[in-house]
């Protein structure tokens, strides 16, 4: 395994991109710390050093919705996103917004797939559910989506 | 950013998950690499080693939760800095001699007791360490040495008093011994 400081150096500000958008600024830095600890808890045992991004982002997402879950689920006001790599063509001010209000899981489906750029097993991985079920949260976040959006 | 980045140090200390910290330290020789385990300075790398190798190293021997830390290296970088001004004679960090085993560990040992400002020859070394035929290995070890000016191989010369070897090169070797008054 490379040493863990180079996962910080290539991801630290992705990852905190990603958490932003999830949670909101405020609570962004605590999702970090969480993310962050319990990555390094896991690194020594980690089998595959191939995919350390998604393996990163992966958790991050796991921490969002552990925290939207302590948080009963009340969806977070998400006033600005930034640093996300952005894969969806055009996302027109607010739809982030629009993303943060849905159900946790349809929010970290999308979120995971058109912001980061994660393939439908990873998010399933992420979400830790069988790749249809997360094909399902997907679809259906995406469907409430245009509802909302139309 | 960085005051995200120095809690999670903080904490992954607090917690038992950074195994090692580094910081990089100036020097008039150049950039140093520090690094420490909880239990004490485990490297010390010389100006001419590449980093990034010296970080891969410790993280495959030691441990891959490994950290830039900087404030976990404080009292090394300041007895260092003390030292390079002439200011410490004696330095008073906790080591740890895990990357070191057997005959070098002792020869190692050995050499950390050389006194500020003396010299030993590597015959004595190999003697000190159990085994006075072992000259050859006495100079393995110093070139192994993974805590050089710490642990002070600088303060090892042949018996006919040349230089011998150094991990910095021969110029640092020197201008440590001038440091210390010995040349």
């Amino acid at each position: 395994m490379p040493p863990f400081q180079t996962l910080l150096d290539d991801h630290a500000a992705e990852v905190m991109g990603v958490l932003r958008g999830a949670v909101g600024r405020t609570d962004a830095d605590d999702c970090f710390q969480e993310t962050f600890l319990a990555a390094l808890r896991a690194y020594p045992k980690l089998k595959d050093a191939s995919n350390l991004r998604g393996w990163l982002l992966t958790i991050a997402h796991r921490k969002a919705i552990d925290h939207h879950r302590a948080n009963g689920r009340r969806a977070l006001p998400v006033a600005e996103v930034v640093e996300v790599a952005v894969s969806d063509p055009e996302p027109g001010d607010g739809i982030w917004e629009v993303v943060g209000a849905l159900p946790p899981k349809q929010r970290a489906a999308v979120a995971l797939r058109y912001g980061s750029d994660l393939p439908h097993a990873e998010i399933a991985a992420a979400l830790g559910c069988s790749p249809e079920a997360a094909r399902r949260s997907l679809h259906e976040g995406i469907k409430r989506l245009r509802k909302e959006l139309a | 950013m960085k005051a995200t980045l120095e809690r999670l140090a903080d904490r992954a200390s607090d917690e038992g998950l950074l195994d090692v910290a580094y910081a990089m330290s100036d020097s008039p020789f150049g950039p140093l690499l520090l690094a420490a385990t909880p239990r004490g300075l485990v490297k010390l790398s010389l100006p001419g080693h590449d980093p990034e190798q010296t970080l891969e190293d410790l993280a495959a021997r030691i441990s891959p939760r490994l950290l830039e830390a900087p404030s976990r290296l404080d009292q090394a970088r300041r007895e260092l800095d003390l030292y390079f001004e002439g200011k410490l004679t004696q330095f008073d960090l906790p080591l740890d001699w895990q990357l070191s085993r057997d005959f070098r560990r002792r020869a190692l040992r050995a050499i950390d007791r050389i006194p500020y400002g003396k010299t030993r020859s590597y015959t004595e070394i190999a003697r000190s360490a159990g085994n006075e035929r072992a000259v050859r290995a006495a100079g393995t070890a110093c070139g192994a040495n993974p805590i050089p000016i710490v642990v002070p191989c600088h303060r090892v010369l042949r018996t006919s008093g040349a230089l011998g070897g150094y991990g910095g090169g021969l110029p640092m070797k020197e201008a440590l011994l001038k440091l210390e008054g010995i040349r």
